[in-house]
């Protein structure tokens, strides 16, 4: 029998030819831009590194034809680095007189401009929350919350500055976003306000990387002997951690096509942005200081954002976990309520955790053994029961249980939603506690 | 560490052995296991590991220091039971790996070409035409071209009666995933078993090894607390002195040490902190050479931290750092007479030095530290921090003939506070206290002491003293009477002359404190009034007597700042609580490198063990093991009947959208159908 003839169209085509021009496009523009790298500064390179940019080329190029909303991202991010890199030339003293490093790109005016933004992206997704439904509904809650979260915002803001309870003014800003969004929301009605919030979500990841690579280049400019990679010290690590959670938040807002979950997400990422704001202005925390012996490694560069995607992931799965709950505890108290309506869907918000939890785990994985490897070379042995490698083993014990759970027995749901919870603790100890308060060999950025 | 999936027979009877597998390999001891494992590790770290007995009996008292150590929670992570514990975990995941392997192995092996239709009624994914008007030949064969492209591995059987099934799969590597990842928790904990503290644990066990706890030349050390260098794996450290060398290191066992030999020797010939312009440190680094029967010449290296060196299989890193007996270059001001003529005494860190005084008494010295930059932190306008050195320091005791120890802290260089420059000195009693700051205003050039000590000298220099005061004396009695004379001059001068006395010895507290012994309270304030006024005119004096024998006639602004900061100085230094001022001049850096030497050959196995476990985490969440049925039975219009059934174990989201595009491209029906854009089937 021969073949039938409509056997070819059911053949898929090749993965390389189902790009478009503009999947080419973009590979073009990675691949010139590693060649235009190489060519400048190939003679100044090693094999390694040269081996580097090779991988960086090919993982642009596969990222942005995996997600091509990465690919505006990317080409924003390097126009602002260059930007910043060109604007300093070589001297330092730019940054109070060049207008672009000034007001927009030097390292720190860009995780400036990120923390703005990224308060205002919050606020933005809390009043698409919060946005007005058929007939007014869900405006008297909205009234509440708004009123409550106002009050209790400027309370703080109160004690704080008046030295009552020192350090609340810090924590009020949560509260006003909180309040901003559920007073604002229900002036519109459409997703409007959530796809502005996803814009500055977007804006503000790339104004904190961008001011990331132009610190990269500060480091050196302070003095050529100190140049690191920013991801170093506590407060640089807060803005990787801002930058990666948004970036894989909004991987997962496109997939899904859920805008709903950004409130939750984004809540938590303010809360990082307040520490940072915090750190910057009240404890001077932002200057660039030349780094111990210990941490001046090429393997920092590989270890720490590796735990930062973990770290992130947990911390979105552990949001979505209280979306999960709030949603749950709505659909039982009152099954057409504006909880159960307004919160993405159980089916969503699980899943999407899951894939949370399991991108968070694989990378904090490699990162552990990456910072095995590491520990082996700095400190003479790859395991030395140090806190913080205690706590990170914790971390992962604690999240292969969860996996094992949900692929063995089935687990879902508000129990697992619980499990995230308890889990971004252990994972925030492990972050930050650790180095508060357990000190050991990665006692580094004290508060 | 258990069944991926629940479709296994149960054994007919479960024999002890069974149940003994069923046991270990059970999900809940697994998990149980994880979380045991996890509390344990975070109890080691609340409480401060492997410090010494004392501190724990001083934080817990004695009854739970016993219990605490009993139950072995100053060593967690040694402790048998903590052990234990990752025992089960590694006897678990075996008795997982054992059990469940065969069944992967089938699952990713097996095409289930004998599966039955009604089992694939039941799967999610489910596609049935009781009446397809094309060909069961056709239909098998555009499925074949549709699921290879989409990456299927496929297998075909016909059974005799006309059925005929296809059997489809891809990402068999997810039940992969489970094996490496499990397989490589095994392989990590055997690997780091190896380097771990066993090979010690056995010798001294079996070996009679036996810790020391004396402070003696490894030499000395006896051959029952030494260990061969056939040891297969240690941890140890040694601190080399810049030009000596080393074959051994220290073991910490217990509340001693061993002596691990090594088979090489190793030479430390210089010592290095790099340092930024700011003075942060850039680099700790020694330059080692190797000395090795093996190598025909000594091997030179650097080592520095993050950069260790490799011989043999031995890591050596840099680990530290301390003084080895600097020479320190001292002026030893007696606090006395001769102050302005000090004693020039080369001491060592490390060393004593013993210092007698005019009354007889010994006075002696410990030289405790050395350091040669002092990074101080200062805000600067902006609010920012600013590093700053603030140069060479020592640390000495003094102990007095009564046994009393005060700890002194000694800068080299002068500080400038608020424009003058100060050399200043830290004294306290204990070393749990603050230090508590003398400061002594520097020369006019900024850098000697010498006019300070020419001051302390004429100050306890009667002659001087009684010179002075019988030049201000007539003055001074005019103050005290009022005006009139009526105290006599004799008086006036043995009062000035007993008031210098008494602020040498005790400042102007000591002042004070006689006038409240002597006169009635009334007086207290007219008193102490005249009294400072007169006393500070005759140290005046004494200081212009310092002045003329620098040659300089009449006290300029300066030099009366200066007398102003010398007063308080003075004040104070009877509570400095030493007879003697040490200052240090210059040094010569004499520093020992503090060396970890490992070898741990199980570093490659847990290396392994990683690896395997990086990949099996991505093939187990990453990669979906999908399979598919198409089952054709031929109808006698020419038609056939077809069962189309797929699962898949991850991503089920997606999974969906391929099983409805597989649906369509092999059913190829009508797009007016309308069927086929469901896809599946819930069940």
């Amino acid at each position: 029998m021969s073949v039938p003839h409509d056997t070819l169209a059911v053949r898929r085509p090749g993965f390389l030819r189902r790009l478009s021009p503009a999947d080419w496009l973009w590979a073009v523009l990675v691949v010139v831009s590693g060649g235009v790298t190489l060519a400048l500064f190939g003679d100044r390179m090693n094999i390694y590194q040269i081996l580097t940019l090779v991988v960086h080329v090919g993982v642009a190029v596969w990222l942005g034809w995996y997600w091509r909303a990465f690919r505006p991202f990317a080409l924003s991010v390097a126009l602002m680095s260059l930007l910043g890199v060109l604007a300093y030339g070589d001297n330092l003293a730019h940054a109070e007189s060049n207008f672009f490093l000034k007001y927009l790109v030097s390292g720190q005016s860009a995780v400036m401009w990120m923390c703005a933004l990224l308060f205002m992206s919050t606020a933005a997704y809390m009043a698409h929350m919060f946005r007005r439904g058929e007939g007014g509904e869900g405006l008297a809650a909205s009234l509440a919350v708004g009123a409550g979260t106002a009050v209790v915002g400027a309370g703080l803001l109160w004690v704080g500055s008046a030295g009552i309870v020192p350090g609340m003014q810090w924590v009020a800003p949560l509260f006003l976003i909180i309040a901003t969004g559920a007073l604002a929301g229900p002036l519109v009605r459409s997703d409007f306000t959530a796809r502005v919030g996803g814009a500055l979500a977007w804006t503000a990841a790339a104004f904190g990387l961008a001011g990331l690579f132009v610190r990269w280049r500060e480091t050196y400019l302070h003095d050529p002997t100190w140049g690191y990679i920013p991801v170093s010290n506590l407060w640089e690590v807060f803005v990787l951690f801002c930058i990666i959670t948004v970036l894989m938040y909004l991987y997962y807002e496109g997939r899904t096509r859920n805008r709903g979950m950004g409130a939750f997400v984004l809540l938590l990422v303010s809360a990082a942005v307040a520490f940072l704001l915090y750190y910057t202005l009240d404890q001077q925390a932002h200057q660039v200081q030349p780094l111990v012996p210990a941490l001046q490694s090429w393997w920092m560069k590989v270890h720490v954002p590796a735990n930062f995607i973990g770290y992130g992931g947990f911390a979105i799965a552990a949001m979505l976990g209280i979306a999960y709950i709030l949603r749950d505890w709505g659909e039982r108290r009152r099954p057409g309520g504006l909880l159960a309506r307004r919160l993405p869907g159980g089916q969503v918000l699980d899943d999407t955790m899951y894939r949370a939890v399991a991108v968070g785990f694989a990378f904090f994985t490699i990162a552990t053994v990456l910072g095995a490897m590491w520990a082996a070379e700095a400190w003479g042995g790859y395991w030395s029961w140090d806190p913080k490698e205690v706590w990170a083993l914790i971390v992962w014990l604690n999240y292969a249980a969860w996996l094992h759970m949900r692929f063995t027995k089935g687990w879902r749901g508000t129990r697992m939603a619980w499990w995230s919870v308890i889990g971004l603790f252990l994972t925030t100890f492990a972050f930050v506690g650790v180095n508060m308060f357990l000190g050991g060999l990665h006692s580094y950025g004290e508060l | 560490m258990s069944r991926m999936s629940s479709d296994v027979p149960a054994p007919p009877r479960p024999s002890r052995w069974s149940v003994l597998i069923g046991f270990f390999g059970s999900m809940h001891l697994a998990i149980a296991l994880l979380l045991t494992l996890a509390l344990a590790a975070a109890l080691g770290t609340v409480l401060p590991q492997n410090q010494p007995s004392q501190t724990y009996l001083m934080q817990f008292g004695p009854f739970w220091h016993e219990v605490f150590d009993a139950m072995g929670l100053y060593a967690v992570y040694t402790a048998g039971w903590f052990l234990l514990i990752l025992a089960f975990l590694v006897v678990s995941t075996t008795v997982c790996v054992y059990r469940s392997t065969p069944m992967m192995w089938r699952d990713m092996r097996g095409f289930r070409l004998d599966i039955r239709e009604k089992s694939l009624e039941r799967f999610a994914h489910c596609e049935s035409r009781p009446q397809h008007p094309e060909a069961p030949d056709t239909v098998m064969q555009r499925a074949q071209t549709v699921l290879r492209h989409r990456g299927y591995r496929l297998r075909r059987h016909q059974d005799g009666d006309g059925r005929e099934v296809l059997s489809a799969m891809r990402g068999s590597g997810n039940r992969l995933g489970y094996f490496f990842t499990h397989v490589a928790i095994v392989v990590i904990c055997i690997g780091g078993l190896i380097d771990g503290r066993v090979p010690l644990m056995a010798a001294q066990l079996l070996g009679g090894l036996e810790p020391e706890t004396r402070q003696i030349p490894a030499s000395e050390v006896p051959p029952e607390s030494r260990v061969e260098p056939s040891n297969p794996s240690f941890r140890g450290s040694v601190e080399i002195p810049e030009g000596r060398s080393a074959d051994v290191v220290f073991l910490d066992l217990d509340d001693g040490y061993v002596v691990q030999e090594l088979p090489f020797a190793i030479e430390v010939k210089d010592f290095r902190v790099q340092r930024h312009e700011t003075g942060q440190e850039r680099s700790f680094e020694s330059d080692v050479v190797i000395h090795d029967e093996d190598l025909d010449t000594p091997m030179e290296r650097t080592v520095s931290v993050n950069h260790p060196l490799v011989h043999r299989g031995y890591a050596i890193y840099q680990s530290s750092y301390r003084d080895a007996g600097s020479l320190l270059m001292l002026d030893m001001h007696l606090l006395g007479r001769s102050a302005e003529k000090p004693r020039h005494v080369p001491v060592r860190v490390h060393g004593r030095y013993e210092q007698s005084l005019s009354d007889g008494s010994v006075y002696t010295l410990e030289f405790l530290n050395f350091r040669e930059t002092n990074l101080s932190r200062e805000r600067d306008e902006e609010g920012g921090e600013r590093v700053h050195d603030m140069g060479p320091s020592m640390e000495y005791a003094l102990h007095d003939p009564e046994g009393e120890t005060r700890y002194f802290h000694q800068l080299m260089e002068p500080v400038e506070r608020d424009g003058r420059r100060y050399l200043i000195s830290g004294v306290r009693a204990g070393t749990g206290e603050p230090f508590r700051y003398l400061y002594i205003p520097a020369d006019p050039d900024g850098e000697g002491i010498d006019r300070f000590m020419a001051l302390v000298a004429r100050l306890h220099d009667r002659q001087v003293v009684e010179s002075v005061v019988d030049d201000l004396a007539g003055e001074a009695a005019a103050q005290f009477g009022g005006g009139d004379g009526r105290v006599p001059r004799e008086v006036v001068r043995d009062t000035m002359i007993r008031l210098v006395e008494l602020f040498a010895a005790g400042g102007y507290d000591a002042v004070i404190g006689e006038i409240r012994q002597r006169v009635p309270e009334p007086q207290w304030e007219r008193l102490t009034d005249v009294f400072g006024r007169v006393l500070n005119e005759t140290l005046r004096a004494l200081y212009l007597r310092v002045l003329e024998a620098e040659g300089i006639g009449q006290m300029r602004g300066d030099d009366a700042a200066w007398l102003d900061d010398a007063l308080t100085a003075l004040d104070a230094l009877p509570r400095y609580g030493s007879p003697l001022f040490v200052r240090l001049r210059d040094y010569q850096l004499h520093q020992a490198a503090g060396l970890m030497v490992t070898k741990a050959p199980g570093q490659k196995v847990v290396y392994f063990g990683s690896l395997m476990l990086i990949i099996g985490v991505f093939l187990m969440l990453y990669v979906s093991h999908r399979r598919c049925w198409l089952v054709l039975h031929p109808r006698g219009d020419g038609g056939s009947r077809l069962l189309f059934a797929g699962t898949a174990n991850r991503n089920m989201l997606e999974f969906d959208h391929e099983f409805a595009a597989l649906s369509r491209d092999l059913l190829q029906e009508a797009s007016a159908g309308g069927e086929n854009g469901a896809g599946s089937r819930q069940v």
